[in-house]
């Protein structure tokens, strides 16, 4: 009973998290681009266009929700709510931290950790492919079942290399968990350089670290592998004929997906929830100097406005991060937030990584895409992982 | 108890799934269905201990094989099948004789079978990946080794087939 009551509470905590970095992600992403692009972003819904996920929210909310005539009226309202519960189920299994003791209570930070996770998040980034291909067939319009074509083939295309360069670093672990995943990453060559799979001896997985990230720009969708979507040739690919949630459902389906595959490249290659260096070194103080800093800065730019609403916004910013430096060091809460601070900060980059890319690399023709990952990501992935498996049985792993 | 519940759930939905897929008359219906059956027989897999069977038959069969029926059935737009006027003989016999070879088989099944025994869910764990691996690669070797010989040959019969000359 016990378990079940712990557990529910752990699902609704880590829904509630999510469920607001979704929303918050996309403002940071449409921030980013604009940075990049020499905009401002969004600026008009609250300070810095902080309130703009709720607008937006709102707004999908009450729009006209569409379906065609002619549209497979089953499939096409099944296919957004398959995307979206799949794109949040590998929440279940995602290692964010530790076993920690609170309140007497001893429970790992994740909800659940399976002996197959690595295998399970494979079974549903398999899966994920359906919701985007029957959406596409089921709306009945030229531009949806081009994209949905375009959508299954790349997918079932780059899911080869990111099995494969998946499996290279499961030989170094020796382990489908992806707890004790994270755990035989700990450690540190002399002294500083951590043990991680990127790292590791005999057979650092660098290749395999970027062949991981290329096919999760392809699992995703994301540019420079947004074919599926390409709206100067399909309108808006797989989802032109949805509106309202429907719409919204496929945007954080994306989303979700974005976060899951940063989240297991955190995970395979650069240990998970583990710090950069070692805690006796002062990693466990880097969450508390970066807020402080952050803090002193907005405190800085409040004291001395640019705008006259500064003056009000900024130092109450301040504030609020030196309040989180605080519990940073709080003794009880510190056991369970720098973990996942180390896992949010590592996942974090990777998310700034996609975004980068997409205010930077500019599409890839169709035939290009397949000739990738046919031509070079699998038969690099390949070799790698039979390196790997060399240098492991001759040098142990 | 609950084991017995989630059992049932999803006995059945498999073989809910498994008879919409033989009456529906569309193909990407059929083909939902066949991914329905598939995805609970994973489960009833895992219940059964076998979890790694469970994982490798969502992401082989669910994740890619039938992945490309849907992918084909999208390419080719296949329509619903036609209902074509059915023979006499179909309609006189047709469900008896299939009801007589359920019977049949289902006795053959009592007659060769040991003494049933009811499964005890939890009891078997050997279905590891490590367990899988082990066997493959001692006691089943030469079986799995050929496998991957008669897979290689089928794609390259594939691709003869399929390969246009271009003169």
């Amino acid at each position: 009973m016990e378990f079940v009551i712990l557990t529910l509470v752990k699902a609704a905590l880590w829904a509630v998290i999510i469920l607001t970095t979704l929303a918050y992600l996309q403002w940071v992403e449409r921030k980013v681009i604009a940075h990049i692009q020499l905009r401002l972003g969004p600026s008009r819904v609250g300070p810095h266009g902080l309130l703009q996920p709720l607008a937006d929210v709102i707004k999908l909310l009450t729009k006209e929700d569409l379906t065609p005539p002619q549209a497979n009226k089953l499939l096409f309202v099944f296919a957004p709510f398959f995307s979206v519960a799949l794109a949040l189920l590998p929440v279940a299994v995602l290692p964010f931290g530790p076993e920690v003791e609170i309140f007497g209570i001893r429970t790992a930070i994740q909800l659940t950790d399976l002996d197959i996770g690595v295998l399970f998040l494979l079974a549903i980034s398999s899966l994920s492919v359906y919701g985007i291909a029957l959406a596409g067939w089921s709306s009945n319009s030229k531009y949806a079942l081009l994209g949905g074509l375009r959508a299954s083939a790349q997918m079932v295309s780059y899911e080869l290399p990111m099995a494969l360069a998946v499996a290279s670093p499961l030989l170094l672990s020796n382990t489908l968990s992806l707890q004790e995943l994270v755990i035989t990453q700990s450690g540190y060559y002399a002294g500083w350089i951590p043990q991680w799979n990127f790292f590791k001896l005999p057979a650092p997985q660098v290749i395999s670290y970027l062949v991981f990230l290329m096919a999760a720009f392809a699992e995703t969708n994301r540019i420079p592998f947004d074919l599926p979507e390409a709206e100067n040739e399909l309108v808006a690919g797989f989802h032109t004929e949805y509106s309202s949630l429907k719409f919204a459902s496929f945007f954080m389906a994306e989303y979700a997906n974005m976060i899951t595959s940063c989240a297991f490249a955190t995970v395979l290659f650069l240990g998970g929830y583990l710090p950069l260096w070692p805690a006796e070194k002062g990693s466990d103080l880097f969450p508390t100097a970066l807020f402080l800093a952050g803090g002193a800065i907005a405190m800085y730019h409040g004291l001395h406005p640019a705008r006259p609403r500064d003056r009000r916004t900024l130092p109450a910013v301040a504030l609020l991060f030196w309040f989180l430096a605080f519990l940073f060091q709080v003794p009880r809460l510190k056991q369970i937030l720098i973990p996942m601070f180390w896992f949010g900060f590592k996942t974090g980059f990777l998310l700034f990584v996609f975004m980068w890319v997409r205010g930077t690399l500019p599409r890839f023709r169709y035939d290009q895409l397949m000739a990738f990952t046919w031509k070079f990501l699998f038969p690099v992935a390949m070799l790698n992982m039979l390196a790997t498996g060399l240098l492991v049985a001759l040098y142990g792993g | 108890m609950t084991e017995m519940l989630i059992f049932w759930a999803f006995a059945v939905v498999s073989v809910g799934c498994a008879v919409n897929l033989v009456i529906q008359r569309h193909p990407i219906n059929g083909a939902i269905s066949l991914i329905g059956v598939m995805g609970s027989l994973a489960v009833l897999y895992l219940q059964l201990g076998a979890e790694f069977i469970a994982a490798v038959q969502v992401i082989v069969y669910a994740g890619a094989i039938m992945v490309l029926f849907v992918f084909v059935i999208m390419l080719l737009n296949a329509e619903a099948e036609q209902r074509t006027g059915r023979s006499a003989a179909v309609r006189l016999i047709g469900f008896p004789s299939l009801a007589v070879l359920l019977l049949l088989v289902g006795m053959l099944i009592r007659r060769l079978a040991p003494a049933p025994e009811s499964v005890r869910f939890g009891d078997f764990m050997g279905g590891t990946a490590e367990n899988i691996g082990r066997s493959l690669f001692t006691g089943y070797l030469l079986p799995f080794e050929v496998t991957s010989a008669l897979i290689l040959v089928a794609i390259i019969g594939a691709i003869v087939l399929a390969h246009k000359e271009i003169d």
